[in-house]
């Protein structure tokens, strides 16, 4: 990085809240102060959406809804009932995290294109209440809305206001930085990869969608609340659903997966819609709005042809800095108790899956003891990786009962038995490519630390987040990839991604480790290396159950294996048994007739 | 509410519902075989409507010189695409000549015939070879080169493209609202009960247009591989269907169904450019009613739109929006109790 840049990245924050804080001192046109009063207020909705849609994956159009919520909520307290502002803020604040929670128990746990389409419904609905209560003045809306005064100082409605706006952006988006780099930041950008591999760390997948649903709601409400005292009257349009679809558009442009392309976005997006809105009706010769045909078709192209969004131009400006490794003796994560080796670990009993008329898992039983590598193998579709999601409880049981430490878990839910201990990899590496490796092995700590989403925004988590990384590192290190800690996950080659995972599932802390065909795609020495470190792993005590297709691999590294076939349990006994078998040589390779 | 009463509101609803029907049974044809959850459906409606209407008062509608600029437009970029992976100029000529034909054909022909006052029914027919080929157009000028995205781009591209077509709508068709004639104008009374010539209509044609779809996805080899398409993209396209051409043919009928609706609803209510959004997503009610999977009860919710709707103007008239958008809630939240693990697609 040169210095500029070096430079650059530091002082971007500071230098950028300084000028838009001082902005209205400065001797500009009062138009001036409105429109950036405008970008302030669409800011911090599109904030919103950045996180909703950019980082979790999913979307709403209903955002406009919530500014409504905020605004009218506001409005009707000011006017009717005389309320102070600094009151109705925290009202419509809660008004709109109610409803958010509604919305969002009734759509989230399905898959993901129900909630825009829940949103944009209560959208519709929600502008057509809004335009048909007599209390809240119907078409016309409410008028006479006060300003909002700070220890008797009256902010207007121009370059007071204007201050109020910024402070509020600009703290926002510095919160919003510091929630994604942090535990719950880094829970809630797994959600967009699936569900699957966050569960599997013991992330509620679904609280976190709830809180990221729930935080754009209360950023479009703060919006709302300021929008009231801004305008001085509320009606239904500004909160209608097109409304809504605007403040998508204006997030998409921005760089939909950037907090500060949410100010690149709304900045645009308002000049142009200005300049638009004159300049279209005086070409077309009618009025209309016609800026919404520019809109719509910008919107398909930055998604075909830029689908970061205008971000992508600046941001090259601001690389991220190398995370400073400060977690030099940070206090370490709790430590579960471990089995004493020899004792009974995992039990299957009779496991049997069937998949309609399939019988994929068909009565297994194996056990696996403390200190031991068992390994499960078996030719294609012989059943193994749906025994190994039977335990995992990534599928539910058919019939029969999985006993891990003394403690039925069959019944339970991926997230419970990964809390219990049972830690695991994928056949196929499930990672979060745009984060380091050290960020990603630090998704493993997650169940062993506990900081909320209010506390990382407010940065009250650094002490535990030291440890996270300390515990990353330290696990990295165990598996010989400390070097390679600040490299993008998305970067690194398949060998290296399967041992990234084996470092995660470690920073669980497990009781067992629960490896799917970690071998699968790896070259001659990878394979080597990766059977080095589970040796060492062995070395330290530590139980594997092993799915695996490559039989030298398995052979020299198992105490025990069980040979699966058509869903059926072959048999089971050493490496040395299991290779003498006649019955397991036929599956293989078929039999002399 | 007396039984006469009762049994008005339950042919309105069941008329209306009708015809979100058709919209309901595009949009899932479109979502199961592209993935796109395509919310402009309803904009075809609007087309629809206002053709017809201003094929009505002489005048050539906005949608013929809309469909020329559209078709220009995708054989343009097609041409340049052509010219860059090197195709011969007989291709590049073919390619052209297919894309332009039916649209130009199509436009000249209503250019031509607009102020010759034809009968409703050829201009209704007219009105139909306009708007049908918008499917193709829009599908190949927007969502083809993105048809592996995920379903939140897709979703977003078709929101953007709602907003383009209601901008345009406004262009090309002006502000004002347009209620067609009755395609048939005779009444049968039966008791407290009235059945209109258009009600029948409605009916009639949904209900046949339901048979043939049964039909076309039964009995025909496109139907098929539509249907195969839409439970395994990859899987069809290893057996030789192309999911571009399924992609196409489904925007088309949905572009043509849309249109239809737009003809059935437009001696109903007066119809705006933006009116169509709103029916559109009547007719999403119901597809999400049915999971934006199954045909039938995607036509079952239809139904039940339609009778909210009226019974819900009946007893609130200005919150009848309200309850029908509001009904979605409940729709949803019986969806995830009865399947909540339809996750990651």
């Amino acid at each position: 990085m040169t210095p500029l840049r070096r430079f650059a990245f530091r002082f971007a924050f500071p230098l950028f809240a300084l000028v838009m804080l001082v902005f209205p001192a400065l001797p500009v046109p009062d138009f001036w102060i409105t429109q950036s009063n405008y970008i302030g207020l669409y800011t911090l909705v599109s904030m919103g959406l950045v996180l909703l849609t950019g980082v979790a994956g999913l979307t709403s159009f209903g955002q406009a809804a919530f500014v409504g919520v905020g605004a009218y909520t506001a409005a009707y307290m000011a006017t009717t009932l005389g309320i102070s502002p600094w009151l109705t803020l925290w009202v419509g604040i809660l008004l709109a995290v109610l409803s958010a929670l509604v919305v969002g128990a009734i759509t989230l746990r399905m898959s993901g294109h129900y909630l825009p389409l829940a949103t944009i419904a209560w959208g519709l609905a929600l502008n057509y209440t809004m335009a048909n209560m007599d209390w809240l003045g119907k078409y016309d809306g409410l008028l006479g809305i006060p300003t909002i005064h700070f220890f008797g100082k009256d902010l207007g409605t121009g370059r007071g206001l204007h201050v109020l706006i910024w402070l509020i952006a600009l703290a926002a988006a510095l919160a919003c930085s510091h929630l994604l780099d942090s535990r719950p930041g880094r829970a809630i950008r797994s959600l967009k990869s699936g569900t699957t591999m966050a569960e599997a760390m013991g992330i509620s997948t679904l609280r976190y969608k709830m809180v990221v649903f729930v935080l754009a709601a209360v950023l479009a409400a703060i919006s709302g609340w300021l929008f009231a005292h801004f305008q001085g009257s509320v009606n239904p349009t500004p909160f209608s659903i097109s409304k809504g679809i605007e403040y998508l558009f204006m997030t998409v442009l921005g760089g939909v997966g950037q907090v500060w392309g949410a100010f690149l976005g709304a900045a645009v997006t308002r000049i142009t819609e200005d300049q638009l809105q004159v300049l279209l009706p005086r070409l077309i010769g009618t009025s209309g709005n016609f800026e919404t045909i520019v809109f719509g078709i910008v919107l398909v192209v930055v998604l075909k042809y830029a689908p970061d969004g205008l971000w992508t131009f600046v941001g090259r400006w601001f690389p991220a800095p190398q995370r400073v490794r400060d977690w030099e003796g940070a206090a370490p994560l709790a430590l579960r108790s471990k089995p004493q080796r020899g004792e009974l670990l995992l039990s299957v009993d009779k496991v049997r899956k069937q998949f309609g008329g399939l019988l994929a898992v068909n009565d297994v039983s194996f056990e696996v003891r403390g200190g031991d590598i068992v390994g499960l193998i078996g030719p294609n579709g012989a059943g193994k990786s749906t025994t190994f999601n039977l335990i995992t409880g990534v599928l539910p049981l058919t019939a029969g009962q999985v006993t891990f430490r003394g403690e039925a878990v069959g019944p339970l839910s991926s997230r419970q038995i990964a809390r219990r201990g049972i830690s695991r990899t994928f056949q196929h590496v499930k990672m979060i490519p745009e984060m380091t490796v050290l960020e990603n092995v630090a998704l493993g700590g997650y169940q062993r630390s506990r900081s909320g989403s209010l506390r990382a925004m407010l940065r009250l988590d650094r002490a535990e987040e030291r440890s996270l990384f300390a515990e990353a590192e330290r696990q990295l290190a165990r598996i010989g990839m400390a070097a390679q800690m600040h490299e993008l996950a998305g970067n690194l080659a398949l060998g290296p991604q399967r041992l990234m995972e084996i470092a995660r599932a470690l920073a669980t802390d497990p009781a067992l480790l629960l490896l799917d065909e970690p071998a699968a795609g790896l070259r001659h020495k990878e394979k080597q290396a990766l059977a080095g470190v589970l040796r060492q792993l062995k070395a330290e005590g530590m139980s594997i159950l092993l799915v695996e297709h490559d039989m030298d691999f398995v052979m020299g590294l198992t105490d025990r294996i069980v040979v699966m076939e058509f869903g059926v349990r072959l048999m089971e006994g050493t490496p040395a048994e299991v290779q003498a078998s006649p019955a397991v040589r036929a599956a293989y390779l078929g039999t002399e007739h | 509410m007396d039984a006469s009463i009762f049994s008005i509101l339950a042919l309105d609803g069941l008329t209306n519902g009708a015809v979100y029907a058709l919209l309901a049974l595009s949009i899932v044809l479109v979502f199961t075989v592209t993935r796109v959850i395509y919310i402009p459906q309803g904009e075809y409606v609007a087309f629809g409507a206002l053709t017809l209407a201003l094929l009505q008062a002489g005048k050539v509608p906005g949608t013929a010189w809309f469909l020329l600029i559209l078709a220009g437009l995708v054989a343009l970029i097609e041409f340049v695409h052509g010219l860059r992976q090197h195709h011969g100029a007989r291709r590049l000529l073919t390619d052209a000549l297919r894309t332009l034909a039916w649209p130009v054909v199509a436009s000249l022909l209503a250019i031509w015939a607009a102020p010759r006052g034809y009968p409703m029914l050829v201009q209704a027919l007219l009105t139909l070879a306009l708007v049908t080929p918008f499917g193709s157009l829009i599908y190949r000028i927007a969502f083809e080169s993105l048809a592996d995205a995920s379903v939140l781009v897709l979703l977003i591209i078709s929101v953007g493209v709602h907003f383009a077509l209601v901008g345009l709508g406004l262009f090309f068709f002006g502000a004002e609202g347009f209620r067609n004639p009755s395609f048939w104008d005779v009444r049968f009374n039966a008791g407290a009960l009235s059945l209109s010539g258009q009600a029948i209509l409605i009916f009639a044609v949904t209900f046949a247009l339901i048979v043939a779809l049964a039909l076309f996805f039964e009995r025909t080899l496109r139907g098929k591989a539509l249907r195969a398409t839409a439970i395994n993209r990859l899987g069809a396209r290893l057996m030789g269907i192309s999911s571009t051409g399924a992609g196409r043919l489904s925007f088309t009928l949905a572009a043509f169904f849309g249109a239809l609706a737009g003809l059935l609803i437009g001696p109903t209510t007066t119809i705006f450019y933006d009116s169509g959004f709103l029916i559109g997503l009547k007719g999403f009610v119901a597809a999400v009613f049915a999971g934006l999977s199954s045909f039938p009860l995607a036509l079952a919710g239809s139904l039940g739109v339609g009778l909210l709707e009226s019974f819900g103007s009946f007893w609130a008239s200005s919150f009848k929006e309200v309850i029908v958008f509001g009904a979605i809630l409940p729709v949803l939240l019986w969806r995830s109790l009865r399947d909540p693990h339809d996750e990651e697609h």
